[in-house]
């Protein structure tokens, strides 16, 4: 029982908060927070999570999770004192939002902390892919410059079709970044932005015929799980170029893997994948395909602010002040 | 359904340059045999083969670097060569021009002037024209690709995922947001603007450091590059390479910029003190660097290959195959108007 608390003498009168994945935060904040809560750390426990849910957690009333958490629903559904989850996401997927509804537990997320990281890695794997900046930085480093000279022409990034999908917080910063470069953006969303002039497409097979570029910027849910199918990768063509940082399972992955195997399509920038950290083989064996290990919200200034917007949510809720940026359920469940 | 538009490889100016190009009367075909004798000496190979081909077509192609002894094929040919091709690798020294006695004009492929000895060219009359405007872009991208590719550690995210078993124990490492950093450039001219305009998208503010300040614009002046490198964290040159501006990112500059601070340079290799770069990244002096060019392409410092706060790019500032495509039919252009004694489409002033 000794080792599961952090200081336990010392936190004793510090708010109780349940710690699921743990979140990336951890790996610099762990310390700070364990200062602000008193953290329990179900892995640090040699016992089974039912169990240890069981007899630890029947009172605790806020969890911190993460987004790579699958099992969050039957988590929760072990804790009968929870009124708040904190998730270190802007992704809800993970989140049986009916159910917290249902149960009255709040939400609270990241809607906005990300938003330009995410927007620059994906622009940042884009211009990787198009220009072939690892490629041509691995080739001068691995010594063949010299031996065989200049490096092969790639394409300019200006006057390219950019088709976004999901015209969110994250796609706007994606759109204001193109535009600099001179690129042509259209959209798909659910439903037309009336302050946006770029061309609309309700469908993504319509918005892909008339791309160069696809760059996913939507949430996953059951709407666009396998979003981009083969229909989708037939319509964008041989030239046409698939950009992720959103969720994996927003693209039939087998089928993605077949068109770049066979030449269909002529690249992709990925920063997610249906079963990470698994990555196909077939995938990992192509040239023209730039990885990233869901890594777009991983710079230390966004993990600074997100820290501090977890720390602020979760006192704002142990102080019994609106939390600082709660999920509206009805924004995310039509 | 909209068609799909196949062919997706047009420089936005490649439609003014055919019709400046076709304004001329036609030559390639019906004077054929005169074009033919007149020697045009290309003095490497550059890419896309399209130029090469196409100057083999129209005149008498002379391939400098298929004669390893120079003088075996200036002598026989020197009487002849009326035009030399050059780009940013080799263009016209003192010494070329000299052994070319007929030598009338100078095209280069190239918007970088420094490898053309401009000053003799002006003694003796010879015209030189370049590639301006059409790599600005190219250029531009290219500096924010590095800026992000040293903060993000792209290539060192790619690598990450194909070792597969490494990312099953954990994350990646933080890297640093480009949002919010302060851009300082170097030279305001249509590539300084091109990078100012792009890194304003990605929330960064802007200052820059130009031999005059620039009334045109709100961005902070800084009268010296000292004081920009102190007062930025990611420094982009993008200035023309004169003996002015030789080793303008020295010593005291590197120290300046700092260890948080990032050097980018799309300019010239002979900008940066190497040996000073060199020693400050691999003692940690320097954040990072992000570098296209080198003091003796392709030679680049192996003392940075394996640093993974450093990018190195084997000069593909120009590296499309649109907007090559488009310089190729400016040389060309430049050549047609010469031989048919037309005004010069880009005549270096």
């Amino acid at each position: 029982m000794a080792q599961i608390h952090t200081n336990q003498t010392l936190s004793v009168n510090l708010p109780e908060v349940l710690v699921l994945g743990p979140p990336s935060i951890f790996r610099i904040y762990e310390k700070h927070l364990s200062q602000k809560f008193m953290l329990l750390k179900p892995w640090e426990s040699p016992i089974p999570l039912e169990e240890f849910l069981s007899i630890h957690a029947q009172n605790t009333t806020a969890v911190l999770t993460s987004s790579v958490v699958a099992y969050l629903s039957s988590a929760l559904r072990l804790l009968p004192s929870v009124r708040l989850v904190v998730t270190s996401s802007v992704g809800l997927d993970h989140i049986d939002l009916k159910e917290c509804r249902r149960r009255g537990i709040s939400v609270a997320y990241a809607p906005s902390v990300f938003s330009a990281d995410v927007a620059n890695l994906a622009v940042g794997l884009w211009v990787d892919v198009l220009r072939k900046i690892s490629a041509a930085n691995c080739f001068l480093k691995t010594g063949l410059w010299p031996v065989k000279g200049d490096y092969p022409l790639a394409t300019k990034l200006g006057g390219k079709r950019v088709g976004i999908i999901g015209l969110g917080r994250i796609g706007r910063e994606v759109a204001k970044r193109l535009e600099a470069f001179g690129s042509k953006i259209s959209y798909q969303s659910r439903e037309k932005k009336p302050s946006v002039s770029y061309p609309f497409y309700t469908d993504v097979c319509e918005l892909a015929s008339n791309s160069d570029v696809l760059i996913i910027c939507c949430a996953l849910n059951d709407q666009t799980y396998h979003l981009i199918n083969r229909e989708v990768l037939q319509a964008l063509g041989r030239q046409g170029v698939i950009i992720n940082a959103a969720r994996g399972a927003i693209i039939d992955e087998k089928a993605l893997v077949q068109f770049l195997q066979e030449g269909k399509i002529a690249g992709a920038g990925l920063d997610v994948f249906e079963h990470e950290p698994n990555v196909p083989e077939e995938l990992l064996e192509l040239d023209n395909v730039v990885f990233s290990p869901h890594s777009a919200v991983f710079t230390e200034e966004s993990c600074k602010d997100l820290y501090d917007l977890v720390v602020g949510n979760l006192k704002a809720f142990f102080s019994n002040k609106p939390l600082l940026s709660p999920v509206q359920f009805d924004d995310f469940m039509r | 359904m909209p068609t799909k538009r196949e062919d997706a490889s047009t420089h936005p100016l490649a439609s003014t340059i055919k019709l400046v190009f076709h304004c001329l009367p036609q030559t390639a075909s019906s004077k054929k045999m005169d074009s033919n004798s007149i020697g045009v000496l290309m003095t490497c190979p550059m890419s896309p083969p399209y130029l090469e081909q196409e100057l083999d077509r129209r005149y008498r192609l002379l391939r400098f670097w298929k004669f390893p002894q120079k003088t075996e094929l200036l002598k026989p040919h020197s009487q002849e060569i009326r035009a030399v091709v050059g780009n940013a690798t080799i263009g016209a020294n003192a010494e070329l021009i000299d052994a070319l006695p007929k030598l009338e004009i100078v095209s280069s492929y190239s918007v970088g002037l420094d490898k053309i000895d401009l000053a003799k060219c002006k003694d003796r009359g010879i015209k030189v024209t370049y590639t301006p405007d059409l790599i600005t872009d190219d250029a531009a991208d290219l500096g924010i690709a590095l800026i992000l590719a040293v903060l993000r550690k792209i290539r060192g995210c790619d690598l990450f995922v194909r070792r597969g078993p490494v990312w099953k124990n954990g994350d990646f490492q933080l890297t640093s947001k480009f949002t919010g950093k302060s851009v300082g450039i170097i030279g305001l001219g249509r590539i300084g603007t091109a990078i100012a305009k792009r890194a304003e998208a990605f929330d960064c503010p802007i200052s820059y450091y130009s031999r005059s300040e620039k009334a045109d614009t709100n961005y902070k002046y800084y009268p010296s590059v000292i004081d920009l490198a102190s007062n930025c964290q990611i420094l982009v040159v993008t200035c023309s390479l004169t003996p002015e501006t030789r080793h303008i990112i020295n010593r005291e500059v590197i120290d300046a910029l700092g260890p948080k601070g990032v050097l980018i340079n799309i300019g010239r290799g002979p900008h940066v003190d190497e040996a000073e770069l060199v020693s400050a990244l691999v003692e940690g002096r320097l954040g990072g660097a992000g570098l296209d060019v080198f003091e003796n392409e392709p030679e680049a410092p192996e003392e940075l290959f394996g640093l993974d706060n450093v990018v190195l790019l084997p000069h593909v500032g120009s590296g499309t195959i649109e907007t090559r495509t488009a310089m190729a039919d400016l040389v060309l252009g430049n050549l047609e108007a010469h031989f048919l004694n037309k005004p010069l489409l880009t005549p270096v002033v």
